[in-house]
């Protein structure tokens, strides 16, 4: 399984170092989306670095729609979804190679996104150790939901509109913890709430949708 | 000794419509079998129920040993398809596409080189991503992998699709070979005059069904030289 899982991550990177697909539209997309979420609160900077936590996680959301469609268009071409099914490689490792590809652009737009949330918003970091697991657990499990649902989408002919009606609701725990953990982290929350929780919650809603990932994207990729 | 493929009042559906209908089709070991018959008739189904990637929902199928009704996909790795898509990945080029495919389905990397060579896919061209190739190019790409790969069941879907005159005798010659080695081909072909001299035996397919059968006297054809084949034997089925 880790072997196939390397093997596929390897090969969905390389395609994206080659295509730059998510470093020249997805990730100028999202910081995009800080800009005008920026002008949109208007030239005020408290409501701005009060709202920094919510919308840099709501900009990964978008981002993250984006590199899990870009993900199963390379399976969508020239039969190649066939050819990886032919291949006999692990269904879970296909999962998680291809989540583990997602992670690692993810994690690229989160830098590109907190330098945003910065610069634009004027937010200053409190606890990195808060910001850093936030990202680490909501990246994990972005990735796994994404993959998850990207299979299911995959088969559809609606798929580009049907990923996002499909992914976005699911993923509200990353977007409500996240957003409470950063609010913590930046010191823009309420007075006396603490990270942890949050931060449980993420962790444990990655570990379930990697576990689901793992047990189900076999059937899912045969039925897609 | 065992068939590679067995197939008796096989049925497989796409949505609720028959694509096989109670087939019946059984191909040895080492053998060369053509798949014949008009659009719709069932030989890309035929073709995709043997790699288990069509489920079949009743009747008896077997290949390789495997039930295809029980593990569908316990087959794939030793079956090798080309479809009428590539199957290759446009960003990726020629030697990173042949790796990509060996490598996920278990095999030795060590005789991709000599693959490439033989499918004529040499200098530069190793190194070009596989969206710039033309039709006939990535044709070749795709058989560079099954041969480096060397699956016992190689399935063809019209293989000779895209291929000028060289790549079609070299076809023959890949195909001859892989038959040499223990392979067993189904070619499931429009073009009679191409793959009826490869072939052992003929089957004509219509509504999912086989309805005609014929043993051909295969004359092995020296490298590069495809020569003719004649009709030895014929059943009519249904």
């Amino acid at each position: 399984m880790w072997r196939d899982a390397l093997l596929v991550a390897g090969k969905d990177l390389r395609i994206e170092l080659r295509s730059r697909v998510v470093l020249n539209q997805v990730a100028p997309f999202a910081v995009v989306v800080l800009a005008l979420f920026a002008f949109a609160l208007g030239p005020n900077r408290a409501p701005m670095v009060e709202a920094a936590a919510g919308l840099f996680w709501v900009a990964v959301l978008f981002a993250c729609v984006l590199a899990v469609q870009r993900s199963f268009a390379l399976e969508a071409a020239d039969g190649t979804r066939d050819g990886l099914r032919l291949s006999g490689l692990d269904p879970a490792g296909i999962f998680l190679g291809k989540a583990a590809a997602i992670a690692v652009q993810l994690v690229v737009l989160e830098v590109l996104l907190a330098a945003g949330v910065v610069l634009f918003y004027g937010a200053h970091v409190h606890s990195y150790v808060a910001v850093l697991v936030a990202c680490a657990a909501g990246t994990a499990g972005l990735a796994a939901v994404g993959t998850l649902y990207g299979a299911l989408a995959a088969g559809v002919r609606v798929r580009e509109t049907l990923l996002p009606f499909l992914f976005l609701p699911v993923v509200a725990p990353v977007l409500l913890a996240g957003t409470r953990a950063w609010q913590v982290a930046l010191g823009t929350g309420p007075g006396g709430d603490a990270a942890d929780p949050w931060l449980r919650l993420m962790l444990v809603f990655a570990a379930v949708y990697l576990a689901v990932g793992v047990l189900t994207f076999g059937p899912l990729q045969e039925a897609g | 000794m065992a068939s590679a493929v067995s197939l008796r009042a096989a049925v497989a559906l796409t949505g609720r419509f028959p694509v096989l209908a109670g087939i019946d089709l059984t191909v040895d070991p080492g053998e060369i079998l053509v798949l014949e018959g008009p659009n719709g008739a069932g030989k890309t189904s035929v073709l995709r129920a043997c790699a288990g990637l069509l489920p079949v929902t009743s009747g008896h199928a077997v290949v390789l040993g495997h039930d295809l009704r029980r593990h569908p996909s316990a087959v794939r790795r030793q079956v090798g398809m080309l479809g009428h898509a590539a199957a290759l990945y446009n960003e990726l080029n020629v030697v990173e596409n042949v790796r990509f495919a060996v490598r996920a389905a278990g095999g030795s990397v060590d005789g991709i080189d000599a693959a490439l060579d033989r499918l004529g896919l040499v200098g530069r061209l190793r190194r070009t991503t596989v969206g710039r190739l033309s039709a006939g190019q990535r044709r070749r790409v795709a058989l560079a992998v099954l041969v480096a790969r060397h699956p016992a069941l190689w399935l063809l879907d019209e293989p000779h699709a895209a291929l000028d005159a060289g790549a079609r005798a070299l076809l023959g010659d890949i195909v001859t070979g892989a038959v040499a080695g223990g392979a067993t081909v189904l070619i499931a072909s429009h073009e009679p005059e191409a793959s009826l001299p490869l072939a052992h035996r003929a089957v004509t397919l219509a509504g999912g069904r086989v309805t005609d059968e014929r043993t051909l006297e295969r004359r092995v054809p020296d490298p590069g030289q495809i020569e003719s084949t004649r009709v030895v034997g014929a059943v009519h089925v249904a």
